[in-house]
């Protein structure tokens, strides 16, 4: 932990970078809100009929009825899908994407795993992404792409009947929906204990530094 | 007392939890009535009252009625729904309602009869043999649930939009309302545009049988371009209209539109 600290005073003391510019920022938290809103309702909608022998936790739903729920998921996904594609295209057209997550290989990631979990992965230069984060990054954009398509398919399986066909069919699509939820809640885990492992990398997605 | 908030003003939030508890898979139930059906259970973001709840409630209303507005926008009056083949019908079909089968309607064949009301030429009422006389399709279509699980079924009964032409209804209205023997008094508008699909439905058989009480004997609206709470069972009366009377879920809170 001394040494995370003394890194973090070396960097603050130099003039800074800027390491995540303000459009990811801005998209970055407001997709967190949209997440944390088409979960919850998310997880009522599911209540309603589970696909598992599971229910979740009422205190973890929003809504508080299948009705409210409902409400929250489809005023919140235009959150989320509006949002996302504006940053699917800026990541895209600005060369982001490119720039960051490529390229991904499997001797890169396999390195960088075994690093991570020896806790030798190194964080100094926030700027360039390692192996790990690539991956996971990537793979989350992926994830968010496959969820929100298995989602319209279910919200219009008559109107977008081609995108239901891309999932095979309704009960399908709404399966991959399910798994599509499970992938972002263990990436957000993730994601949230190793932004609080290097505490350096949150503050940039606050203060850009 | 902490403050406690509803979900949609107006509406009785003892039936809205009776309601709620009834569309509750058995265990869930259970469940929550063991855990304790406080109003609680209702505020919009339960445990934590970070968002003011009826500020949040207004915002939610705007954006079904946007949603509506959308659906409409989008919804192409050609689209079929998906068709299936008789072996992939769902068996048993389930039986869905806010009240166990028990309480069904019984209707008795003899005493029914179709009212038609609004904007039509000819408002006579309809005899159950006189509506069998009436041409019939079959179509097997999958019933999607607001709460998420489906079922393919096979309805056999006369397309809406033939009915509709032979009462001389206005289609310029905007609405079709429908008005169901259920207890509660279950109604349910559905928008012209839908009722004139081509496999929106008077439904009277299923599976090639007269249509059983569970599933709305002796008429219920097939509607496969909606979710099934849009597609009323029991079904007493029709109206041609261009106001908006609202619904028994749709009062609640379910999307108005719900168009699939």
């Amino acid at each position: 932990m001394s040494s995370l600290a003394m890194t973090d005073e070396q960097i603050s003391a130099k003039p800074a970078k800027v390491i995540q510019p303000t459009w990811v920022r801005v998209m970055h938290w407001t997709n967190a809100v949209a997440m944390v809103l088409m979960i919850l309702s998310g997880w009522q909608i599911y209540n309603a009929s589970p696909l598992f022998g599971f229910s979740f936790p009422r205190e973890y739903t929003l809504g508080g009825w299948l009705g409210g729920g409902l409400l929250w998921h489809f005023a919140a996904m235009w959150l989320l899908m509006i949002n996302g594609l504006a940053y699917l295209i800026t990541g895209i057209a600005s060369g982001r994407f490119a720039r960051k997550l490529l390229p991904i290989t499997p001797s890169g990631v396999l390195h960088d795993v075994r690093a991570a979990l020896t806790f030798k992965l190194g964080h100094d230069d926030l700027t360039v992404y390692n192996y790990v984060q690539r991956l996971l990054y990537a793979g989350i954009i992926v994830v968010g792409v496959l969820i929100v398509l298995s989602g319209l398919s279910m919200w219009k399986p008559v109107q977008l009947y081609y995108l239901v066909m891309l999932f095979g069919d309704y009960p399908t699509a709404r399966y991959v929906h399910f798994f599509c939820m499970a992938a972002i809640c263990a990436f957000l885990v993730i994601h949230v204990l190793l932004a609080l492992l290097v505490p350096k990398s949150l503050r940039a997605m606050i203060i850009g530094r | 007392m902490a403050k406690r908030s509803f979900l949609i003003p107006g509406v009785d939030k003892r039936l809205l939890i009776k309601d709620s508890i009834k569309v509750m898979p058995d265990l869930t139930r259970r469940r929550f009535i063991a855990g304790g059906a406080s109003l609680g259970a209702l505020t919009l973001l339960t445990g934590c009252d970070v968002i003011d709840s009826s500020s949040a409630e207004e915002v939610l209303k705007t954006v079904s009625k946007f949603n509506d507005a959308v659906q409409d926008f989008i919804f192409n009056p050609d689209a079929l729904a998906p068709t299936f083949p008789e072996s992939a019908i769902t068996k048993p079909f389930p039986f869905n309602a806010y009240y166990d089968l028990d309480d069904a309607p019984d209707i008795a064949a003899d005493d029914w009869k179709l009212e038609v009301r609004g904007l039509v030429d000819n408002k006579k009422s309809w005899t159950l043999p006189e509506l069998y006389k009436l041409p019939q399709v079959t179509q097997i279509t999958r019933h999607i649930c607001v709460e998420g699980w489906s079922a393919i079924g096979s309805w056999t009964g006369t397309p809406l939009r033939d009915f509709l032409k032979l009462i001389g209804a206005d289609t310029r209205a905007k609405y079709v309302w429908f008005q169901c023997a259920d207890k509660d008094g279950y109604n349910s508008p559905l928008d012209m545009r839908t009722a004139l699909h081509p496999q929106t439905q008077m439904t009277f058989k299923y599976a090639n049988e007269i249509l059983p009480r569970a599933y709305g004997f002796p008429m219920k609206i097939r509607v496969p371009t909606k979710l099934g709470f849009k597609n009323p069972k029991y079904v007493v009366s029709m109206e041609v209209t261009n106001d908006y009377k609202g619904g028994y879920w749709e009062d609640q809170g379910y999307n108005s539109y719900s168009g699939s």
